[in-house]
């Protein structure tokens, strides 16, 4: 049986340069590489050392404080390089890859008849655990955990993401397979939200609790659809999957590979003919980038969508979780007397001489300027307008803000992510930090109450 | 874009970099950002911003308040000839009102208290941004504008600079400036001038221009407000209409007559969705039901006509909204964000207690018969309060989800069900 939300509070951005459904085949990339910012507040220890032959599978690192928790090569290939910062802080790995490639198989898992632990074993010896993320604190998930739920989103608000109905056709039974066994992981219950029209292979799943969402950006954020379900309550924890990397955990359980390949949306008003590609989790961006063509050379890649996406370049590598890259124009000139004259071609919430709301499902050209300067709090209303959440977002900053453990608690921080903050972030009119305020605040929180 | 705008902007940029780490650089990054939006790019987080900053949040408020600016000039001489000859027999709006005479005066009496409050306090913008090396925040943009308009037309100049001197330095910065005041800037330093120069703010010789000047000689005049004369119980005194009242061709402080211009202003704002229309109604509803309490008070025939609150109190509830600065300050201090309710429901009281309380200052207040600039600094007293109490009701709901949660650990269908039934 299916249930509803409907999400009223939010905005759609829509902008220029969505990517047309056919999927190519990216070149194949020299250098894959693994960037360990993808997996926040992990300490990595590594399994094997520079110049080591690894097969795709093949476990490089794992977490220093959950031994069991094995993190896989995309490829195989050669460990070229492990770049260190800091401190001698791991960054990133780099992986030179085998003309023919070879990988690590494991023996199969009766998905059906497995127990949990069986479960919970496969996929980390596997190298899939990482894709399980949990809420509080939204980081990969604690295994020894008992989460009340586990929340997998289907449907796609943010701007100029992959569209999942496209990317997910065909792999329905990776997707059961992977929603099967994840099920036996939580007393709970599985739930999978859809979007309302369209026709999602997620809706065809047994074993769920299905969910049909409509409503603005950002009904498909999996903190929203948790926030109207069942939200976390201080001492609980829920996880969460992304529904492309299910397949690639549906796949480990069906084949015993760990198959990194996944197809990704490229667009932005960048690049000349937007669209998706199929690649594999490392890969070098220009691999596709270059293929379907840029404008200009002042703009910037980003890993993600450009609400939460982390900056990137060509000669980057597609991050660990991302299915969309994003190229805009870089915004770095300035506008003569930008701040009163009427603005036409840009998104605004308000209509402070600013036409957006005019039109409405006009499409739009932003670019990365940040269309003023950085200011204390001063307006309020404008967050709750598009923050669907039952929180107070400005109190709850704030409370991050004063580091103030008790108002963070209290005020729900255990609920949400820093993408949950994206839109009020892009709203703001004193142009806050607020994924990064809530990225901080969560770390505080994980590290005094853990 | 011409070549020579192209190297107007460049040798700018060439100077933010040369001010850049250096104290001055506050001061030079105000000027340059007026000039041009600044060539800012986004590191983290959402890659893509809103069209709107602070300056044109604080643009689309002073937008609203011109009108007001330049119909205020106008009443400036209007209100002075009109002592002087008497009141026009046939009103004429272009013939006794919009004409240069009258211009004049605004131009000679209004233009300077702008001119002062925007140079003063603009000037301890600048020192404490320098000093304290941030940048120069729009706060002020606002409250330079809104000082000239809530004075009496004849307040010395120098009197007004010590004012904004008080506001700003007492009422913002000491608290860390724009955002983190407590207390709204304008009314702060309208409290000060009137606290402080009692005899230059009130009485029925300050509303009009030359009047102090005059007392007491052969050629006298004065302009009482209609809150005055009631004040006095005087209405029968009174010359003026409603739409006198409503279109503000009466005395008052410089700006906060014209009702009409105030109230297209107001629906600007909420319009622009600058302003929070909740102030606003709920303001105007708490005004309207303490006007009906006196209204009620005095059919109930327990305020007699020798009461001294008669006048005030007998005066038509609705009519509140449109005589002093009630609408002035519904729809532009009331709702300044940083001072008022900062939560949508936690607003509906603070502005409810706004109206409500102007009307009752307004007729109690023995000294002088005006009561929102009080009222609004009071409620800005209590905003915080009332934004706590919102607040917990959210910390509560979650307290109690938690209390369920942990009694039965296994039933979260239940609690999805209820949830459910409020967004479906």
């Amino acid at each position: 049986m299916s249930k509803d939300i409907r999400i009223k509070k939010g905005l759609n951005i829509n902008l220029v340069g969505a990517a047309e459904q056919t999927t190519s085949k990216a070149v194949l990339s020299n250098v894959y590489s693994i960037n360990l910012n993808d997996f926040h507040g992990l300490t990595p220890k590594m399994l094997v050392k520079q110049g080591a032959e690894v097969k795709a599978g093949e476990p490089l690192f794992y977490n220093k404080n959950k031994e069991n928790m094995l993190f896989v090569s995309p490829v195989s290939g050669e460990l070229v390089e492990i770049v260190r910062g800091a401190r001698r802080r791991i960054l990133s790995l780099k992986i030179l890859a085998d003309k023919e490639q070879s990988g690590v198989s494991h023996d199969l898992l009766n998905v059906e008849s497995a127990s949990k632990e069986e479960v919970k074993a496969y996929l980390l010896k596997g190298g899939c655990w990482p894709f399980v993320k949990q809420r509080p604190y939204d980081i990969i998930a604690d295994p020894d955990a008992n989460p009340k739920a586990i929340f997998v989103s289907g449907y796609v608000t943010a701007p100029l993401a992959a569209d999942l109905n496209y990317v997910l056709q065909g792999k329905e039974k990776e997707l059961q397979a992977a929603i099967t066994a994840l099920g036996k992981l939580t007393p709970g219950k599985v739930h999978v939200s859809v979007g309302k029209s369209g026709n999602s292979p997620l809706s065809g799943l047994s074993g769920v609790e299905l969910h049909k969402v409509s409503g603005p950006h950002p009904a498909g954020l999996v903190g929203t659809q948790i926030n109207k379900i069942d939200p976390v309550n201080k001492g609980e924890t829920v996880w969460t999957v992304t529904p492309q990397d299910l397949v690639i955990i549906g796949e480990l359980l069906l084949t015993g590979k760990f198959n990194a390949e996944r197809i990704i949306a490229l667009a932005g008003s960048s690049v000349k003919a937007p669209k998706y590609y199929k690649t594999i989790i490392g890969t070098e961006i220009s691999t596709f980038l270059y293929g379907s063509g840029v404008e200009g050379d002042n703009f910037r890649v980003i890993n993600g969508d450009v609400l939460t996406g982390t900056k990137s370049a060509p000669d980057g590598y597609l991050g660990y979780y991302n299915n969309t890259v994003t190229a805009i124009p870089e915004g770095d000139d300035y506008e003569f007397f930008g701040w009163n004259k009427p603005v036409f071609n840009k998104i605004s919430a308000t209509r402070a001489l600013t036409f957006s709301w005019m039109q409405p499902n006009k499409k739009y050209d932003l670019d990365t300027n940040t269309n003023g300067e950085h200011r204390a709090f001063v307006v309020t209303g404008m967050y709750e307008k598009v923050f669907p959440l039952d929180i107070f977002p400005m109190q709850l900053l704030k409370a991050c803000m004063i580091k103030d453990l008790d108002e963070m608690e209290q005020l729900g921080l255990y609920e949400v992510a820093p993408e949950d903050f994206s839109l009020t972030e892009f709203v703001c009119v004193s142009k806050q930090p607020h994924q990064q305020i809530i990225r901080e605040g969560l770390d505080l929180l994980h590290k005094e109450i853990g | 874009m011409s070549d020579k705008k192209l190297t107007f902007k460049k040798r700018l940029h060439i100077l933010k970099h040369h001010y850049r780490g250096k104290k001055m650089a506050p001061a030079f990054n105000a000027l340059h950002t007026f000039l041009f939006a600044p060539d800012e790019t986004t590191h983290s987080g959402s890659h893509v911003r809103a069209a709107d900053d602070l300056k044109r949040t604080m643009n689309t408020v002073i937008m609203a308040l011109i009108p007001v600016l330049l119909f205020s000039m106008f009443n400036a001489g209007y209100q002075h000839y009109s002592a002087i000859n008497g009141f026009p027999q046939e009103f004429s709006l272009m013939n006794d009102f919009l004409t240069w005479d009258n211009f004049w005066i605004g131009i000679i009496k209004v233009l300077p208290l702008v001119v002062v409050s925007y140079g003063v306090g603009l000037l301890i913008e600048f020192i404490f941004a320098v000093i304290k090396g941030h940048e120069v925040e729009e706060g002020y943009l606002v409250t330079g504008m809104l000082v000239p308009l809530i004075v009496p037309i004849d307040t010395p100049l120098w009197m007004l600079a010590v004012a904004v001197v008080f506001g700003v330095v007492i009422g913002k910065e000491v608290f860390g400036g724009t955002g983190m005041n407590i207390l709204n800037p304008a009314l702060t330093i309208r409290a000060f001038l009137f606290f402080a120069y009692p005899t230059w703010m009130s009485g029925d010789k300050v509303w009009v221009y030359e009047a102090v000047e005059r007392a007491g000689g052969p050629d006298a005049i004065s302009g009482e407000t209609i809150l005055g004369y009631l004040a006095q119980n005087k209405a029968a005194e009174m010359s003026y209409s409603v739409s006198d009242m409503f279109f503000g061709f009466i005395p008052g402080s410089v700006g906060e007559t014209p009702t009409f211009l105030i109230l297209l202003g107001g629906l600007f704002l909420i319009f622009s969705k600058i302003a929070s229309w909740r102030i606003m109604l709920s303001a105007v509803i708490g005004s309207l039901v303490m006007g009906l309490i006196f209204n009620g008070v005095v059919d109930a025939g327990w305020i007699g006509e020798t009461s001294k609150f008669y006048g005030l109190m007998s005066f038509d509830f609705w009519k509140h909204l449109i005589v002093g600065g009630l609408a002035f300050g519904i729809v532009y201090m009331a709702t300044d964000p940083v001072t008022g309710a900062q939560t949508n429901r936690g607003k509906w009281f603070y502005g409810f207690f706004i109206g409500f309380l102007s009307v009752m200052i307004r007729v109690f207040n023995p000294a002088y018969p005006e009561g929102v600039f009080l009222a609004i600094l009071l409620m800005n007293v209590f905003a915080p309060t009332i934004d706590h109490y919102v607040v917990r009701g959210n910390v509560k709901r979650r307290m109690k989800r938690l209390k369920n949660a942990t009694i039965l650990p296994k039933d979260s269908a239940g609690k999805a069900n209820e949830l459910h039934a409020e967004t479906a």
